[in-house]
Order: structure tokens, then C-alpha cells, then sequence
């Protein structure tokens, strides 16, 4: 083969692309590909119209074959949009696919430029350095690694859930790590769902019930990841189990214990309902908690406190499944692929205090609404406020700490449609005359404009402006003993008091806490705004930039229940892409020791952010595992005997590209002789 | 099949050109018509203003009194209602003894008291839809013996003969009375403003707003140089002819464009004589009755 | 050194200062409106569709008169869903509306706005919130009253009518128009009545008994 042959004179073909206007309509790119033609080593430069159509592709297979081309440059968009592409033709054409350089003039040139004789000289400029480059690429045998076929799935609301589910449907085992004592997220605490006021419980509990059964599912609930090693294909994580204080193989769910607990009454608020109910230091969250399983909370049982109680609870469980000695637990596993779905936050309405919440009982979140209205919830589903009255007048407030620059800036999506259905529910419950105060309502789901409308026609008051305050200061005597809100009917055109009993803010929806620390242990990104980021907005919404990690539901940024699951099925199947595959391809840019120059120093060990650095005792040198190392290149610059080197990187690449980049219009050959 | 024909108070006085120019057209094209037995008027839309359930009761005892008038080959009773007004009424009152149970029962009781009932047979039509639908397009264009060359006509609708229960036509943006034109061998104007309200009886009442309504539809066809008007409607008739000059010294305009019915412009085309049309009965003629295919602009009456 | 004087400074210098403006309070207490209205008045215009409105202001957009209104439709149907029964009452906006029904086949939601027209200037008139001799429902009111005992109008005697009770300056205007029309034959002062007056009479009375509307 030519290119395998360093005494065969260099053949470079050079290709330019317009990519429509893209490209063409800033830079010259008839005079780049002339001026190509005539450096060093160039045995034919052509432009076309679009390089990554097949005909694009095919030119550069035909020149190769025909002209014996031996090195290739394309001078087009993003290596990341199209270097796969590009390699893979090389390929086809016979070469090397590293015998290859791209050079990105739309990203770094055209659309940033909008002097055409200033871009055009650039990208002869970038142009010339590739050329330069080029000459110095070597051939480079690709890598795989095989994918390991079990798969992690972190938290267990709608979205993990039903992505775990798909997974072990199609024949995976999967692990499914939930913090809280049951899986179900934010939508068990649901009574109905929009837009079609099903019952969230009659739709969820199968799913869950369906994955504490499947045969293919190792639910760790009360659990937490700790360590996540590895990379694509295998992953080692480090999960710690909470203790419940209860064996979970021989609970029943009975809950006789929580019948006999000392504790007569509930006194810590519980969690589940919002704090608008009391639990016992032992309990279940809900009656169709999954695993069924209770759990004793040591902060306010007497026994963890004092060690004195009477433990009417071991007594009374004739399977003997309360268990005081319990200890954390860890549990290490591999798996080739990981789904993030850990869900969202709700926004604290106490950051505004001007809507009353934490101050006038009557103010409510609408996660506590969601509870209050739930016939399973602190009330069974009766509306009974906090001081005791059935409200006759209800203010749904939207837009609360969402579209506000003061605190979050974006839409949450999901509020108006459940305020919507919050209004529905509280009229149906209570026959009070309730409003919505919103900005606009965004209702753009399947059926969901439908929903709006069925809303308008239930009499229930639309009032659009975004409300000022919430106070009880009484202007009239009808407004005594009521919460007024103040809000402009901008509709209208006035200003308006409108006194209610009960006000519902429709908090937003926000990443969660630990959001930060989750995207640290598994290396991937966040957007501004702290969600998890995706690889492309567009084109892959749950890949992330971490190969093998992928993205589901609300951690992505806010979306309801439909787009979660949608979602979740999406992960599923681009995991299972890479199960079934079997293995990947690795890029061929990792570092490597060049032994003879090793002092086995040690001073890259420390250094490298993938660990994937380690001496080899025995030759007391470094070795790199070539499957970690990301071509990150800290290590390369950091080896005081410059005896780490990266494939793609190196030196005489780099040096005759800076050559290229200095040398002006009067070219030398320096930069290309070998 | 015989149209029961059903004037309206307006055809009697201020549209009596669109009653003798109907009645004209008809017997031409041998359309059979007979008065309806004792009508009353439809209510218009004051009524509705006063008292809705007896506005509907107006209208339905003429409807009730079709109702008893089976034609001889069995089809459903018709009637022909030239004013926009009687016929967006009458309609909507059939509409609404179909479609709404309980104005269906307070208005039967009301008929009974009068001795009468609707059982929902009649059919209510505009003459535009009865002679371009039933008597057909093609079959007029034939019988044209004067072909109205020259003449750029501005079709103007009005509001309620195409708005909202009527189903022959677009409620914005008709065409029938645009292809009768040309059928007729005259150029319709295309224009945005055919169904654009006249103001119906807001030039009595409230002027500075009627007015301003003919002002901008005579200005718009001026502007998109049609020679002539014609309505169907004889309130948007009298509010685009008679206030002409008003208008004109009013907002400082110089509106000259004559305004006739449709009716008289087939009558012209068909040959009959302009007497017969009640072209005298307008103020500004629109042609002199000249030798086939030479029609001209008058300038004045 | 002088300094330029902008030239707005220097117009407004010249003209005596704008009169202060009265401070006018404009705030709605819930306690004012009556939150049953809209239903009342969808229920008058048939349905509950008025309810259903989204506030896109087709309606406005093309209604012919919208410009000369106090209150758009748009916004009349707002006020009239929200209980602000009497600035819709007292609205120039329900005697301006021509019943061309334009808006009413371009709602998105099919709303019978010219029905809540109707609606609306009938309560109205029925409850007196009009200016005295406003012509609208001055000539309403005399047509009724025409139609009721002849079965049938007489254009000009309705106008004569209609002009002496509102304002008999304008009928000297008109007289001219009047007198053109007579000499073309598009003006007859006979008085036209129908046969069937009694039964005619008998079935409108029958509706009294029927149904009568309640007072929103
Ligand atoms: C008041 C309200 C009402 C709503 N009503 C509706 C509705 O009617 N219809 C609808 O479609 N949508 C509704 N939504 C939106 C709905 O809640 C979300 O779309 C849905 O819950 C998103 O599911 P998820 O699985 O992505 O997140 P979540 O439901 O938040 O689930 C995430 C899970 O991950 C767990 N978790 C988090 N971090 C970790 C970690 N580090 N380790 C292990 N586990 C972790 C959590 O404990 C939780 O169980 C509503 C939202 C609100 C606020
Ligand atoms: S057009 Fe219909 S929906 Fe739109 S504002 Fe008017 S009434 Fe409301
Ligand atoms: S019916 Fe009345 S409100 Fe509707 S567009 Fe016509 S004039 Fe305006």
C-alpha cells in the first residue's frame, strides 16, 4: 500500500467545502483551493458543494485511486460534526483513515467572520497549517473495547423506572438505585394527571409493582451511588446501602409494627405528604410503597435515642424482621452503561416572600395541593385547610420561581398544565370559585390545548398578570379574613384585590440539590441553569458527553411526565445500541510511554483526571490503560523526560502545524520536509 | 318548484328597484314566484335587542306559514328572501328551531296561541344562490343577449347573506356574485372589502361611525377603479348610494360611483327594458340602455 | 456659555403648560363584580362557549367598528366572563355593533359574540343603563313597539319616530334625503299592517308568559 510506504513521494489531495452558503458565502473558496494547489506536496485541490454528500465522499475515493493520493485535508465544518464521516471515506478509499486532517472553516471562520477577504485569507492560513500536518500523520490501528452488558439506572421515578423497565424487557440486567425508602418519585404523590385525569396511582403502581417482580432487576432502594470508575463498557460503581433497620426479605408490609410503635401519634412531619401529616419514627412512606417494606428512622426512635424503649414493634412482627443492628452496606458492581435519572427540585416559594408562604397557613405549595386533593393523602383527598376551613375561593398563582430573572429564568413547562388540573380538581372538591392568575398559558402537549379549553368551559376565572402580592390587609369589609391577592387584569386593564381562602403557587421546577455532586461522580456536564447536559440540544437529547451515560426525565431540565417517559425509552435504546453492539471504537488519540525514556518517576500518576495511569512494578515504568485515557494530554505535557507521547499529538504533528500557521504568503518547504 | 317570495318591509319603500328588478329577472328566466300569504316582518335585528324569544317567534310564524305549502313535487317549501337582514333571520330562526330545544318549545308555544305550528320544512334562500345554484350559472349565460363589457364591477356582499348561517358561500370571502358578473360578460373587481359591514342602520344613528364605514368601502372600489357597485341588500344599497354626497362634503371626498342591484345588472343583460328594472328609481343610473354590447357610464342622473 | 436648548423644552415653553390631570381611581374590589354575569350571559348567547374565550382579539381585529368602541369585544368578553357587569352595561361598545356577525365566524372557539351582543344590549334596554335619548335603542324600542302592533314596518314612520324622540334637528337633515327618495318612489308614507294582527298580537303576548328573562 503507498501510504504505508515513507519513501513514496507525498500525494495531498486538498478538498474545500462550500456547504451551501455556509461556507461559500463568506470565503472565497475557489482562491483557497487554487492557492492550495500550488504548495508543497498538493497534488490536486478541488471545492464542491457539499463534501459530505456521497458524491462529496466518493470525490475523495476516486482521487485517492486515480492521483495515488497518500494524505487527505478537507476544509469544511466541525471535526466533530463530520471527521467520522471524512476518516471513513479515507478509508474506503484505501488510505489510512489517520492519514487524514480537518480543518473547520464554518465554525471557525465563515460564521464568525464577516470580512470575506479577512475569512478567505484565514482559511488559507488554516488551510496551509493542515497541509503542513498532514505530511506528519502515521498510520494508527483503531481500538475497541467490549461493553459490559448489565446496566445502572440512577433514581427510580417515571423516568427510571420505565427505563429500567425496557431494559430488563429486553433480556438486561439491570440495577436500579433509589435514595428514598420507595421507588415512584414526584408523580406517587400525585392524585390525577393531565391531560387526562387518569389516576396517578392506578398507572404507576403496575410499573412498580413490575419492577420489584422482574427477574432482571436488582432494586437497591434507600440507596445511594458513592464511586463511579471506569469507562464505556465498564463502569465499576460503588453503591452504599442505608439501613432500614428492618430485613427487607422477611418484611410483609403488614404494618403492624407502626400500629405498635410506642409513639400513640405521629410527631415528625411526614415527608411523603409535604409535612401536612405526622409519621412515626417507624413507617411507610404510602400504603402502596415499593419495595413494602418500613423503615425506622433513627433520629426519633426512642430505642436509637436512649436504648431504653419497649420495642413493642420487634415484639409484635412474628417474622422477626426488625433488626436494631442493621449496618450500612456496600455493594460494588460492573456494568457497560449508566442512565441518569434523578429527577428535579421544586422551587422554595419561601425566596418570595411577598406570596405569604410559611407565614399564612393558607398559602399552600402545589406539591402540597397535589397531597391535599390525593384520597390516599393526609386528608383522604378532603379539602380542609390548614386552619381548619373548606376554602370557597381559591388563587392558583403560576409562575412561581420560573420565567424570573431574580430567580430562575426558565419556563418550567409542567406548571400551567398542572395548575390546570389543580383548578379542576379543587373545583370538583370543593365547588369554590377558583382562579388562575398566569402570564401566558403554555399548554403546547397533545391534547393539552383541549384540556385548557375544557377548563375555560368549567367556569373556572382566567385572570392574566403575573400577581404582585399576597396579604391579608383587609381594604373592605369583604376582605376581612381572607388573603387578598393584587394583580393587574391586564386583560382588562385595572388593577384588582381578590380575596380568596386559599392561595396555591405553582412552584417550578428546578435541578435537583445535589445535582452538582451527581454530574461530578459521573463526569458529565450541566447546563447554566445546573440541569444535566445533553450531547446536542437536537440531535442527541439523552446522550451526554460521557460515552456510556445517558439522560432521562426531569434531570434533564423540566418536562412532564409524557416527555420523561418518551425519554426514558430513548436512553433505553441507546444503551442497548451499545449493549448489543458489543463494543465500541475508541478514538486512537491516547497518550502512550515511550519506555526507553521512562524514569519511573511518578509524577503523571497523580495527574491524570481518568486514572488511567499506573507503574508497572515489575519494569518500574509507567503504563497507560489506553481505554481510560480520554487523549486528554495533561500527562504529555507533564512527563519531566518527555517521554510521554499521544497518537495524533505528536510533536513534529504539532510543530509543522504552527509552522504552517506562521509561514506567510511566500512559502518555504520547511514545514513539510521529513 | 314555486319560491314563496318574501319581501320585507324594505322592498316595499327604500329597495323597491330590487323588488321590480327581482320580480323582472324572474318572470325572464321564467322562475316561478308567489308572494307568501300574510308575512310579517322578520324582526330585523332590533328586535333581538328587545326580546329574543319573540324576535324568533316574527320570524317563525312566516316560516310556519311556508311550512303548510307542500310543493307539488314533494320537495321542501322555499323561500325567497332578497334582504340580507330577513334572510340571515329567517335563517337563524330555522337554524335555531332545529338545532336548540328550548327555543324550539317556547316558540311553538307561541305559535299555537296564533293557531299555527313549524314543523322545520322550510328552507330559507337568496335570490344570488337561488339564481346562480338552482337556476345554474351557465344556463344565464346564455340567455345574455347585451354583454356588460366595460363594466368593472365592485361585488359587495354586505354582512348577512353570507354571515353566519347561510352555506352557499364563503362567510368572508364569497365569489358567487362574482361569477355572476362575469357570466353576465362584465370584469369583477377583485377587492378585500365585499363583505366588509355598511353599517346597516348606524348611518341613521349613529352617523360618525356609519359614515365612516361607506367612506372607506367608496373609496376602496374607487381606488381599485370599479365603474359601478352592486348589492343585494337593500339597506347596504341606500347606505352606499344615498350618502354619497354627505360623505363627500363631509370628509372632503369625491366619490362618484353609481350603486345598483344585482338584480337590475341581469336584467340589463338579459335584455330587459330599464324601466322594467327600476333603473330611474336610482340616483346615479349606471348605463344608459343603449344598443347591445355599447353601454356607457352615465355621469349624473 | 449658553446651553442649546433641546427643542421640545423650548415648544413646551412656549405653550402654557398642560393642565394638571385629575387623579382618577381605577382599582376593581372582588366585592363590585358580579362573578355570576358571564355565566349568565354564555348562557344567554347560547352555551358556555363565551367562557372558553382565549383573549386573541380575532374578534377586534375584525370587527368593522371595533375602532369607535370604549370597550373592545375582546375586551367586553373579558369583562363580561370576569363580572364587570356594569362597565359592560354602560358601554357604548353594545350600541356600536353593527350585527354583521364577522366576529362571530372567526372565533377560534366559535364564540356567538354578536348573540352576546344581542344579549347584552337587551339587558340594557330592559334595565334602563343607556343614555336618554341615545337613537339605538330609541329606534329598537320603536320598532318593537311597530312591528308588535302591525306585524310590519313602515321605514319612514319608524324614522319620523325615531328622530322626533332623540333628536327632531336631525330630521331636518334627513328631510331632504327623504324628499329625493319620495321622487324616485323609494319612499311611501302608507301605512303597512298585516291581516293576522290579533293572531300575530296573540302569540307575541304568548311569549310573556313563556319566557320571560330573568334580570342579569
Ligand atoms: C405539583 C406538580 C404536579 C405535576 N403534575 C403532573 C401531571 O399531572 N402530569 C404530568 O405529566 N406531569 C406532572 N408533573 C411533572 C412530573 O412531576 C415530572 O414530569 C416527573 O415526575 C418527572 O419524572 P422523573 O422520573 O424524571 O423525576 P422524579 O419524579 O423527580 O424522580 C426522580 C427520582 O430519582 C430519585 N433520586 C434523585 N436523586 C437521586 C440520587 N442521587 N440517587 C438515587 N436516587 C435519586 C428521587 O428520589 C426520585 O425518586 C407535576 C409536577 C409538579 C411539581
Ligand atoms: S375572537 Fe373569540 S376567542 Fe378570540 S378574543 Fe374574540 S371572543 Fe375571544
Ligand atoms: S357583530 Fe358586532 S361586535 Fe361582531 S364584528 Fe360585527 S359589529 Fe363588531
Amino acid at each position: 500500500m503507498p501510504d504505508t510506504d515513507s519513501s513514496h513521494p507525498l500525494r495531498i489531495g486538498f478538498y474545500i467545502c462550500h456547504c451551501g452558503h455556509n461556507i461559500a458565502g463568506t470565503i472565497d473558496v475557489a482562491s483557497v483551493a487554487h492557492y492550495a494547489a500550488a504548495l508543497p506536496h498538493v497534488s490536486v485541490a478541488r471545492e464542491y458543494k457539499y463534501m459530505c454528500s456521497d458524491p462529496g465522499q466518493e470525490l475523495i475515493q476516486k482521487d485517492i485511486r486515480d492521483l495515488e493520493l497518500n494524505r487527505i485535508v478537507v476544509a469544511s465544518c466541525s471535526p466533530l460534526l463530520h471527521e467520522h464521516t471524512f476518516r471513513q471515506a479515507v478509508e474506503k478509499g484505501g488510505l489510512n483513515p489517520f492519514f487524514f486532517q480537518m480543518v473547520n472553516i464554518r465554525e471557525d471562520v465563515s460564521w464568525v467572520n464577516d470580512n470575506p477577504a479577512a475569512a478567505t485569507v484565514k482559511a488559507k492560513d488554516l488551510a496551509r497549517a493542515a497541509i503542513f500536518r498532514v505530511s506528519h500523520h502515521r498510520a494508527l490501528d483503531k481500538k475497541h473495547v467490549s461493553i459490559h452488558p448489565d446496566a445502572l439506572v440512577v433514581g427510580a421515578g417515571i423516568a427510571g423506572i420505565h427505563a429500567a423497565l425496557t431494559l430488563a424487557n429486553a433480556g438486561k440486567k439491570v440495577t436500579l438505585v433509589e435514595r428514598e425508602p420507595t421507588i415512584g418519585g414526584h408523580m406517587a404523590m400525585f392524585d390525577k394527571t393531565f391531560p387526562t385525569l387518569d389516576c396517578a396511582a392506578c398507572i404507576l403502581t403496575p410499573k412498580m409493582s413490575a419492577v420489584r417482580n422482574h427477574p432482571n432487576i436488582r432494586l437497591l432502594s434507600y440507596s445511594e451511588v458513592k464511586v463511579v470508575g471506569g469507562y464505556v463498557g465498564n463502569y465499576k460503581v460503588t453503591i452504599r446501602r442505608k439501613p432500614r433497620y428492618i430485613k427487607e426479605e422477611l418484611c410483609v408490609g403488614c404494618m403492624e409494627c407502626i400500629e405498635a410503635c410506642v409513639y400513640k401519634e405521629g410527631k415528625t412531619p411526614d415527608e411523603f405528604n409535604q409535612g401536612l401529616s405526622k409519621r412515626k419514627p417507624i413507617y411507610i412512606p404510602f400504603p402502596q410503597a415499593t419495595p413494602q417494606v418500613v423503615v425506622i428512622d433513627p433520629a426519633t426512635c426512642i430505642e436509637f435515642k436512649s436504648g431504653h424503649c419497649k420495642k413493642t414493634c420487634v415484639s409484635v412482627c412474628d417474622r422477626g424482621a426488625v433488626d436494631f443492628s442493621q449496618k450500612e452496606e456496600t455493594i460494588d458492581i460492573d456494568v457497560g452503561t449508566i442512565i441518569l435519572a434523578t429527577g428535579y427540585a421544586t422551587f422554595d416559594p419561601k425566596r418570595l416572600p411577598y406570596y405569604g408562604y410559611g407565614k399564612y397557613p393558607n398559602v399552600y405549595s402545589s406539591l402540597e395541593v397535589e397531597r391535599l386533593v390525593n384520597a390516599s393523602g393526609p386528608t383522604a383527598g378532603e379539602l380542609i385547610l390548614r386552619d381548619g376551613r373548606h376554602p370557597k375561593t381559591v388563587g392558583i398563582i403560576h409562575c412561581v420561581g420560573s420565567r424570573d430573572r431574580n430567580t430562575n429564568r426558565w419556563c418550567s413547562r409542567t406548571c400551567c398544565m398542572y395548575s390546570l388540573k389543580l383548578a379542576h380538581l379543587l373545583k370538583e372538591h370543593t365547588e369554590a370559585e377558583v382562579y388562575n392568575f398566569y402570564i401566558d398559558i403554555r399548554a403546547a402537549g397533545k391534547s393539552y390545548e383541549e384540556f385548557y379549553d375544557k377548563l375555560l368551559e368549567e367556569n373556572i376565572h382566567f385572570v392574566r398578570g403575573r400577581v404582585a402580592e399576597v396579604t391579608d390587609w383587609a381594604a373592605r369589609p369583604s376582605e376581612e379574613g381572607k388573603l387578598v391577592i393584587r394583580v393587574e387584569d391586564t386583560l382588562i386593564g385595572v388593577v384588582r384585590r381578590v380575596p380568596v381562602d386559599m392561595v396555591v403557587l405553582a412552584v417550578g421546577m428546578e435541578p435537583s440539590a445535589d445535582a452538582q455532586d451527581v454530574r461530578r461522580m459521573f463526569n458529565i456536564s450541566c447546563s447554566t441553569e445546573g440541569f444535566f447536559l445533553e450531547r446536542h440540544p437536537k440531535l442527541a437529547p439523552v446522550d451526554t458527553f460521557t460515552d456510556g451515560i445517558f439522560i432521562a426525565g426531569a434531570c434533564q431540565g423540566p418536562k412532564d411526565i409524557p416527555d420523561s417517559v418518551a425519554q426514558a425509552g430513548a436512553a433505553a435504546a441507546q444503551a442497548l445500541t451499545l449493549i448489543d453492539t458489543g463494543e465500541v471504537e475508541l478514538e486512537p488519540n491516547t497518550a502512550y510511554i515511550a519506555e526507553e525514556f521512562c524514569s519511573g518517576c511518578k509524577s503523571c500518576l497523580g495527574i491524570c483526571p481518568y486514572t488511567a495511569i499506573t507503574r508497572d512494578e515489575i519494569k518500574g515504568k509507567a503504563f497507560i490503560n489506553e481505554a481510560l485515557c480520554k487523549g486528554c494530554g495533561t500527562c504529555v505535557a507533564a512527563c519531566p523526560s518527555g517521554a510521554i507521547r499521544q497518537h495524533l499529538f505528536e510533536d513534529d504533528q504539532i510543530f509543522s502545524e504552527i509552522d504552517g500557521i506562521l509561514a506567510d504568503d511566500n512559502l518555504t518547504t520547511a514545514g513539510v520536509e521529513r | 318548484m314555486t319560491y314563496l317570495y318574501f319581501p320585507g318591509c324594505s322592498l316595499r319603500s327604500t329597495g323597491r328597484a330590487y323588488e321590480e328588478s327581482l320580480l323582472a329577472v324572474c318572470r325572464k328566466l321564467e322562475i316561478p314566484l308567489h308572494e307568501l300569504d300574510d308575512w310579517n316582518c322578520c324582526g330585523a335585528t332590533a328586535y333581538v335587542s328587545i326580546d329574543e324569544t319573540r324576535a324568533f317567534t316574527l320570524a317563525a310564524r312566516n316560516l310556519a306559514i311556508a311550512d303548510h305549502l307542500p310543493q307539488p313535487d314533494g320537495s321542501d317549501p322555499q323561500i325567497l328572501a332578497p334582504c340580507n337582514a330577513c334572510y340571515m333571520v329567517l335563517a337563524k330562526t330555522h337554524h335555531f328551531m332545529e338545532s336548540n330545544a328550548e327555543v324550539r318549545a317556547h316558540v311553538s308555544t307561541a305559535l299555537h296561541a296564533g293557531g299555527m305550528t313549524y314543523t322545520g320544512q322550510t328552507r330559507v334562500r337568496h335570490p344570488l344562490d337561488v339564481f346562480v345554484n338552482d337556476f345554474g350559472i351557465d344556463r344565464i349565460a346564455k340567455k345574455v343577449v347585451h354583454p356588460l363589457k366595460g363594466f368593472r364591477v365592485a361585488c359587495y356582499y354586505g354582512c348577512q347573506v353570507v354571515r353566519p348561517f347561510s352555506e352557499f358561500d364563503h362567510p368572508v370571502y364569497p365569489m358567487t356574485m362574482d361569477r355572476l358578473v362575469t357570466a353576465l360578460g362584465a370584469e369583477s373587481v377583485d377587492w378585500p372589502m365585499k363583505t366588509r359591514c355598511c353599517g346597516g342602520s348606524l348611518t341613521g344613528t349613529i352617523q360618525e361611525a356609519g359614515f365612516r364605514l361607506n367612506r372607506a368601502l367608496l373609496k376602496e372600489a374607487t381606488k381599485r377603479k370599479a365603474n359601478i357597485i352592486l348589492t343585494c341588500c337593500p339597506l347596504c344599497q341606500h347606505n352606499l348610494e344615498c350618502y354619497q354626497q354627505r360623505i363627500n362634503r363631509r370628509y372632503g371626498e369625491t366619490i362618484n360611483l353609481p350603486v345598483a342591484y344585482f338584480t337590475q345588472f341581469m336584467g340589463l343583460a338579459l335584455g330587459i327594458p330599464a324601466k322594467e328594472l327600476a333603473i330611474q328609481r336610482l340616483f346615479k343610473p349606471p348605463l344608459s340602455p343603449a344598443p347591445a354590447g355599447k353601454q356607457e357610464i352615465h355621469a349624473h342622473a | 456659555m449658553m446651553l442649546p436648548v433641546p427643542p421640545a423644552m423650548r415648544a413646551s415653553a412656549a405653550k402654557s403648560p398642560p393642565p394638571m390631570k385629575t387623579v382618577v381611581r381605577r382599582i376593581k374590589f372582588e366585592s363590585e363584580l358580579d362573578l355570576a354575569f358571564g355565566e349568565r350571559v354564555a348562557e344567554r348567547a347560547y352555551g358556555q362557549k363565551l367562557l372558553s374565550c382565549i383573549q386573541c382579539g380575532t374578534c377586534s381585529a375584525t370587527c368593522p367598528l371595533s375602532h369607535y368602541m370604549d370597550y373592545t369585544p375582546r375586551k367586553i368578553i373579558a369583562m363580561t366572563r370576569e363580572g364587570f357587569k356594569d362597565e359592560v352595561l354602560n358601554s357604548l361598545t353594545i350600541w356600536l355593533c353593527a350585527s354583521c356577525y364577522s366576529c362571530q365566524v372567526q372565533c377560534p372557539r366559535q364564540i356567538h359574540i354578536t348573540d352576546v351582543m344581542y344579549a347584552l344590549k337587551r339587558e340594557a334596554i330592559a334595565r334602563g343603563f343607556y343614555p336618554a335619548h341615545h337613537p339605538i335603542p330609541v329606534l329598537a324600542r320603536s320598532f318593537y313597539e311597530r312591528v308588535f302592533a302591525q306585524g310590519r314596518n313602515t321605514e319612514s314612520r319608524l324614522l319620523i319616530t325615531l328622530y322626533l324622540r332623540t333628536n327632531p334637528l336631525v330630521m331636518l337633515r334627513e328631510a331632504f334625503l327623504g324628499f329625493h327618495l319620495w321622487r324616485k318612489g323609494r319612499l311611501s308614507l302608507k301605512k303597512e299592517s298585516i291581516a293576522g294582527r290579533k293572531d300575530l298580537r296573540k302569540m307575541l303576548n304568548a311569549v310573556e308568559h313563556g319566557k320571560k328573562e330573568e334580570p342579569l
